[in-house]
C-alpha cells in the first residue's frame, strides 16, 4: 500500500523528525510505501498533492494542529501522539492498513488507479472516490446503531408477541419510559419487550446525527463532528430523514473546513480547533438546516398529502405502487412519513368495524416497507462481491430489520450508495405495494412485520408480494452494481461520478 | 558574557558527558549540568534562560522515549548555534519514559530565530536516534572522542 503522513511536535526540533524515521522504517518494513512531511522547525517539505491522491491511507502523528490538513480531505487516517508513532510505529502502520482497507468501497477502483492520467480525469475520479468515502465513513459508524437499535426493537416485538398475545406488538410501544421507570416488573414479558423497545428507540435516535456526524468527519476531521450531529440531529427534528442527514454531513464538514481557513490572530488561533471552528460551524450548519430546509419540507410534505388523498377515490392498486414508493424513497425522511402517516390515519374505529380499504392501504404499506431491507439481506448473501464489509455485516441484520418491519435497516446500503440502491429498492416496494393492494389483503396494525402476522388476512398473497418485491429488490441492486463494475473494467480511465449518474440512467 | 564559539560543528568532546551519574541525580540537575555543558562551551549565552525554555518544554511532554532515552530540547533565544550536547548515565535518570530510565540523554538546543537550513543537521540527528544501532553504539562508546566522530560520521557527514 501507499500511505502519505505528517509528523509535528511543539518545538519542531526532535520529535517531528524521530517520528518520521520511525514510520518510514515500520512502513518499508512491512513492505508498504510511505512519504512523510516533517512540519517542523527545518522548514516545510510540502508533499506533492498527486502523492497525496494517490495514497490509500494518511497518518497524522502530530502533537501540534496539521497544516494544510484540506490537502488530505477524505482519506481514511490514523491519528496518533507523535511519541506512539517514534515507540510504536509498527503499530500506527498497522492501523493504516485497516484504515485503507475499510474505509475504501471495495467495488471501487482505488484512488492509486487513476494516476498518470490528465489532470481532469484525475481530478474527477479524485471527488467520485472521495464523496464515496466520505459516505462510507459516516455509514459505518452510523451500523453499530441500525443493528444494536433495530434488533433490540425487533426482539421487543418478538417477545411482546409471544407475552402480550396476537396484540402484544401492538400494546408493547404504548407503554411509555416514565412507566418503565416507576414499576419495572421484571417477571412482566410485556414489561421487558417495552424496555427493548425504549432502549432500541432510544438508539435509533442516534442513527441520522451519526450518519451525519461522521459524514462531515470524513471531511473535516474532528472539527466536523458537532456541526454534523447537530445537522444531523436537526435533520431529525424537521422531518428530512438520512437523506436530510447527508446533506447535514456534507454542510457541516465542508463549512467546518471552510473555517478553519480562515486566517485569525495568533490569539485566537489556539482556540480554533477546540472552540471556534465548532461553535461558528454548528451555527451555521444548524441554522441552515432550520431556516432552509424547514420550510420547503413541509410544503412538500403538504402536498404530498394532499396529493395521497386525491388518490384515495381512485385505483387501489395504482394507490399501492405509489405508497410503496414512497416508502423506499428515503425511509423515514419527509416521503417516507406521508406514506405512513397516510396509512396509520386510515386506521379508524370505523374503517376497523367495516372492514374499509383503508385496511388494505395499510397492509400495502408496511409489505412496501419490509422488502428493502430484505432484498438488501438477500442481495449481499448472492452478491457478497459488490458489498463494503460493513456491509455485508449490516446485510445479516438486515433480514430480522426487514421482518420486523424496519426499513431503517435499509439505511446504511442507501446512504453508502444512493443513486444506485433508492431506485432499485422503490421498484421493488413498489411493486410489493400494487401486488398487496391487488390481492386485497387487510391488516389494522400501524406496526410489527411477522410479528403481527395473525391480525393480517389473506396472508399467502400478502407474503407472496413481499417475496417477489425481495427478489425485485435484490435483483435490481445487483444489477445496479454490476453495471457500473464492467463499465469500469471496460474503461480502466476513471470511476468519476459522471459515470456513475449515465449508469444509472441506463439501468 | 561567555567567549562565542569556534568549532560551530554540532557536538564536540567537551559536549559529551558520560559520567551524568556522577554530577546528577535526577531530570532536573541532569538538564542543568548538559546546559553548563553547552554554556562552557560558548554554544549557550544564559543558562537560566536555557534552563527556562528546557523546562517549558518538558512540562508539555516528558521527552523520556522507549529504549532508555531522553532527549530535552528547546529552541531558545540563548542558543547560539545548533548544539548538542551528550550524557550518559549508568544507573540511568527518569525521563518520564513508560518503560523505564534514561541511560542516555541528549541536549538539544536550537537557536529560535532559525529558519530552516542550518536546523537540518538537527532532523538529521533526530532521524538517527530512532535507530537502535545507533543508540547501542553510542552507549558501548569508549570515550568522549568515539561519540563525536560517532555522531559526526552518522549525522553530519551524511
Amino acid at each position: 500500500m501507499k500511505f502519505v503522513a505528517v509528523t509535528s511536535c511543539p518545538t519542531g526540533i526532535a520529535h517531528t523528525y524521530m517520528a518520521a524515521e520511525a514510520l518510514e522504517q515500520a512502513a518499508r518494513d512491512a513492505g508498504h510505501e510511505i512519504q512523510v512531511e516533517t512540519q517542523g522547525a527545518g522548514g516545510l517539505q510540502a508533499l506533492d498533492q498527486s502523492v497525496i491522491d494517490a495514497a490509500d491511507a494518511v497518518i497524522f502523528a502530530a502533537d501540534v494542529e496539521v497544516r494544510g490538513r484540506d490537502r488530505f480531505a477524505g482519506k481514511p487516517t490514523v491519528t496518533a501522539p507523535v511519541k506512539r508513532a517514534i515507540n510504536g510505529a509498527a503499530a500506527i502502520v498497522e492501523e493504516a492498513v485497516q484504515a485503507a482497507r475499510s474505509g475504501v468501497v471495495t467495488a471501487a477502483a482505488p484512488a492509486g488507479s487513476s494516476r498518470g492520467l490528465t489532470t481532469k480525469v484525475d481530478h474527477d475520479a479524485g471527488v467520485g472516490t472521495r464523496v464515496r468515502q466520505w459516505l462510507m465513513t459516516g455509514v459505518s459508524y452510523m451500523i453499530p446503531f441500525v443493528a444494536a437499535g433495530g434488533i433490540l426493537i425487533a426482539f421487543g416485538f418478538m417477545i411482546a408477541r409471544f407475552a402480550g398475545g396476537d396484540n402484544g406488538a401492538i400494546e408493547v410501544t404504548k407503554i411509555p419510559i416514565a412507566d418503565l421507570i416507576k414499576h419495572f416488573d421484571a417477571t412482566s414479558g410485556m414489561q421487558w419487550a417495552a424496555l427493548l423497545f425504549q432502549v432500541g428507540v432510544a438508539a435509533f435516535g442516534f442513527l441520522v446525527p451519526a450518519l451525519a456526524g461522521f459524514i462531515a468527519f470524513g471531511i473535516a476531521d474532528r472539527p466536523g463532528i458537532a456541526p454534523g450531529f447537530v445537522g444531523g440531529a436537526l435533520a431529525g427534528v424537521v422531518g428530512a430523514g438520512f437523506l436530510g442527514g447527508i446533506v447535514a454531513g456534507f454542510l457541516g464538514g465542508f463549512v467546518a473546513l471552510w473555517v478553519s481557513r480562515w486566517r485569525v490572530p495568533k490569539a485566537v488561533a489556539s482556540i480554533m480547533p477546540v472552540v471556534l471552528i465548532p461553535l461558528v460551524a454548528t451555527l451555521i450548519t444548524g441554522g441552515l438546516m432550520i431556516v432552509v430546509l424547514g420550510r420547503p419540507l413541509s410544503w412538500v410534505t403538504e402536498k404530498l398529502t394532499a396529493g395521497l388523498n386525491n388518490m384515495s377515490g381512485g385505483s387501489l392498486i395504482l394507490l399501492g405502487v405509489v405508497l410503496g414508493l414512497m416508502m423506499a424513497f428515503d425511509m423515514g425522511g419527509p416521503v417516507n412519513k406521508v406514506a405512513y402517516t397516510f396509512a396509520t390515519t386510515g386506521l379508524t374505529a370505523a374503517a376497523i368495524a367495516s372492514h374499509g380499504t383503508q385496511l388494505t392501504v395499510m397492509a400495502a404499506v408496511m409489505a412496501a416497507g419490509m422488502t428493502p431491507p430484505l432484498g438488501l439481506a438477500l442481495a449481499t448473501v448472492v452478491r457478497k462481491e459488490l458489498f463494503t464489509e460493513p456491509e455485508q455485516e449490516n446485510g445479516k441484520a438486515a433480514w430480522l430489520l426487514g421482518a420486523s418491519f424496519i426499513t431503517e435497516g435499509a439505511i446504511p446500503f442507501a446512504a453508502a450508495d444512493p443513486l444506485r440502491v433508492i431506485p432499485s429498492i422503490m421498484v421493488g416496494s413498489g411493486i410489493t405495494g400494487g401486488l398487496v393492494a391487488a390481492f386485497g389483503s387487510e391488516l389494522a396494525a400501524p406496526h410489527g412485520g411477522i410479528w403481527v402476522t395473525p391480525l393480517i388476512s389473506g396472508i399467502p398473497g400478502y407474503l407472496f408480494a413481499i417475496l417477489v418485491g425481495t427478489g425485485v429488490t435484490a435483483a435490481l441492486v445487483v444489477l445496479a452494481k454490476s453495471v457500473r463494475r464492467t463499465e469500469v473494467a471496460e474503461d480502466e480511465v476513471s470511476v468519476s461520478g459522471a459515470h456513475a449518474a449515465t449508469n444509472m440512467a441506463t439501468v | 558574557m561567555n567567549d562565542p564559539v569556534t568549532d560551530v560543528g554540532l557536538i564536540t568532546p567537551a559536549l559529551v558527558d558520560l559520567d551524568l551519574d556522577g554530577h546528577a541525580a535526577d531530570k532536573d540537575a541532569a538538564i542543568r549540568r548538559l546546559v553548563q555543558l553547552a554554556y562552557d562551551a560558548g554554544r549557550v549565552t544564559d543558562v537560566e534562560q536555557m534552563l527556562a525554555d528546557v523546562r517549558a518544554r518538558e512540562a508539555q511532554m516528558a521527552t523520556g522515549l522507549e529504549g532508555g532515552i531522553g532527549i530535552p530540547h528547546a529552541r531558545s533565544a540563548a542558543v547560539r548555534v545548533p548544539t548538542l550536547v551528550f550524557g550518559r548515565s549508568s544507573a540511568g535518570i527518569d525521563f518520564g519514559a513508560e518503560d523505564g530510565p534514561a541511560r542516555i540523554v541528549f541536549l538539544i538546543a536550537a537557536p529560535d530565530d532559525g529558519e530552516g537550513e542550518h536546523l537540518t543537521v538537527l532532523a538529521a540527528l533526530a532521524r538517527r536516534l530512532v535507530h537502535q544501532s545507533f543508540r547501542e553504539a553510542l552507549i558501548n562508546a569508549g570515550d568522549s572522542e568515539d561519540v563525536v566522530e560517532l555522531i559526526r560520521s552518522e549525522v553530519e557527514n551524511r
